[in-house]
């Protein structure tokens, strides 16, 4: 068994901060989300700058960061949105790794950029495994602390880590996170239940609405509409992240990952690389959507392995 | 009455093979097949396989393989089903208290069908239901097979709460709720059995393509089983 050690106090959970990993996987068949974190770039290289292998447990942070008490001596790196984090009042560096020490205040300011922030502590957050997962899932009570958001008084455990202080990498390879965004997609499962309004899907532009959570992203527009004598849903399927439903009221909702289940017919997919741009998005940023085929969205898959395989590279 | 299947593409890591166009037993048992020789056999590159009501959700890594590569793989499955050893379906029986605290509803469902409700439970337990797939939330199934002599439609105003375990009616379909979660179903009875437990082995009892069946017990039966399975 690995070392255990209290690293953090919570004074403050902030708006929606949870505990995720990459995931949970294999429980899709009996209705179980893969949860896990939304941008999945800044969180792989949260953790490899603080020296976890990857997997380990972070935190999310949504819009408005927690407050926290450091319990012990640790190492962490801040990366994803800019919630403007702050070390005992002065403003920490994100995309590096940096040392806190016992009664250490870690607060966040605001959001200025993105919106959501990971904080990877070397070791990682360490909470019991549930169905080979740390990630919390809220509906189902399971992951992280007791299957809930984090609540002022929670004590987290951090595992034993070795990560170095002063880690960082070029900044040409930090992402920047716009309010106006494009996000690549693959026409399907059902583009077949829309015809000339798959051009309008392309050519609009979409507002984030204030109802967008972990689950899905509901957008603002001019509505897209089916194609004349189909059904306007479907026998009920399960859903990938990124699946882009229209409902019957034609505004699209970008689905995310603690969806399973849905009866509404999906226009296009988000490729797996843009799905961390979908969560960076606010309420009120606007979006637009621009068709790839699969073959250049596993391109840029590789692409993306290749710049975090270079990141790490920078770290040694 | 199962089609040649349908390709979709679900994003760039995922794809739908589609056996069939309609909610039937026949389409489901395919699906059933595929899905057990890919849990039995995998195939190199897949990652999960969710099976639903008339198709198979296939997840890959990229890294590994591609959706042309794994259709090819597929449809020589697909041609060759009779030399994978499938077993044949089970079926589970679970136990519900009917009426009162446990069925606020069961009065309302015996009324709408001109009914008494003892003859409710009479035809809720006489059912064979197939699981058509499972999702929605954790273990919650999706049921096929319920009598039209009971069909009813949903509340007019979803409860806030339903306990776990809660089962109940909505027009031509019934289910069980795995967790407490708002809803709109006619609640006609309640199970003691988990069907979802995190910490369990396996943490969801209930699984896609098999049956199901109810069986009415006493209250006093309800408290027995709840105290054996909470210890």
């Amino acid at each position: 068994m690995a070392k255990k050690m209290e690293i953090f106090e919570v004074i403050q959970p902030g708006a929606y901060t949870t505990v995720q990993d990459r995931g949970r996987f294999g429980y899709q068949q009996f209705g179980v989300p893969v949860c896990g974190v939304i941008d999945s770039f800044a969180y792989r290289v949260a953790n490899a700058l603080v020296g976890n292998f990857q997997g380990q447990a972070v935190l999310e942070a949504t819009v408005i960061g927690p407050t926290l008490k450091v319990l012990n001596q640790g190492l962490i790196a801040i990366t994803g949105g800019n919630l403007s984090p702050f070390l005992n009042n002065t403003p920490l560096p994100m995309w590096e790794s940096v040392a806190i020490h016992p009664d250490d205040i870690l607060q966040f300011k605001g959001v200025k950029s993105g919106c959501r922030a990971y904080i990877a502590v070397a070791g990682g957050i360490d909470v019991p495994m549930v169905m080979g997962s740390r990630s919390t899932y809220v509906a189902g009570k399971i992951g992280g602390i007791d299957g809930r958001p984090l609540a002022a008084g929670d004590r987290l455990n951090k595992g034993e880590g070795t990560g170095k202080i002063g880690v960082r990498f070029h900044s040409d390879l930090i992402p920047t996170y716009l309010s106006n965004i494009e996000i690549r997609v693959i026409l399907g499962p059902q583009d077949d239940y829309f015809s000339e309004d798959i051009k309008k899907f392309f050519t609009s532009t979409f507002k984030v609405s204030t109802k967008s959570d972990r689950m899905g992203y509901r957008l603002e527009g001019d509505p897209i509409v089916h194609r004349k004598g189909v059904e306007k849903s479907i026998i009920s399927e399960p859903s990938v992240p990124g699946g882009i439903q229209v409902p019957p009221d034609g505004q699209p909702i970008i689905l995310l990952v603690e969806q399973t289940v849905g009866g509404y017919t999906k226009i296009a997919t988000v490729i797996s690389s843009d799905i961390g741009k979908v969560g960076q998005a606010k309420p009120g940023d606007r979006i637009h959507f621009r068709q790839v085929e699969i073959e250049e969205a596993h391109r840029i898959l590789r692409e993306e392995k290749e710049k975090i395989e270079s990141i790490k590279m920078f770290l040694r | 009455m199962c089609d040649k299947p349908r390709f979709l593409l679900a994003g760039d890591r995922g794809f739908l093979v589609e056996f069939g166009a309609s909610i039937n037993p026949e389409i489901n048992q395919k699906v059933r097949q595929i899905f057990l020789s890919l849990e039995k056999m995998p195939i190199e590159g897949v990652t999960e396989v969710i099976p639903t009501y008339r198709s198979i959700l296939i997840s890959y890594d990229p890294f590994k393989t591609n959706p042309e590569r794994l259709k090819t793989r597929i449809l020589d499955r697909e041609n060759n089903l009779d030399k994978c050893d499938i077993p044949p379906p089970e079926t589970i029986e679970i136990q519900v208290a009917y009426g009162d605290d446990f069925g606020p509803d069961l009065e309302f469902v015996a009324q709408h069908n001109k009914l008494t409700p003892e003859e409710v439970i009479q035809i809720h337990t006489s059912g064979t239901y197939l699981i058509y797939m499972i999702g929605f939330t954790p273990g919650f199934p999706f049921l096929g097979g319920l009598s039209e002599k009971i069909f009813t439609p949903r509340l007019e105003k979803p409860r806030q709460l339903v306990p776990a375990g809660s089962v109940g009616i909505a027009n031509n379909q019934t289910g069980i709720y795995p967790i407490d979660s708002p809803g709109g179903w006619q609640l006609i009875g309640k199970t003691p059995i988990r069907l979802y437990d995190p910490n369990g082995s396996p943490p969801i009892l209930l699984k896609a393509g098999n049956y199901l069946r109810f069986k009415s017990i006493s209250k006093k039966d309800f408290q027995e089983i709840a105290v054996r399975y909470n210890g």
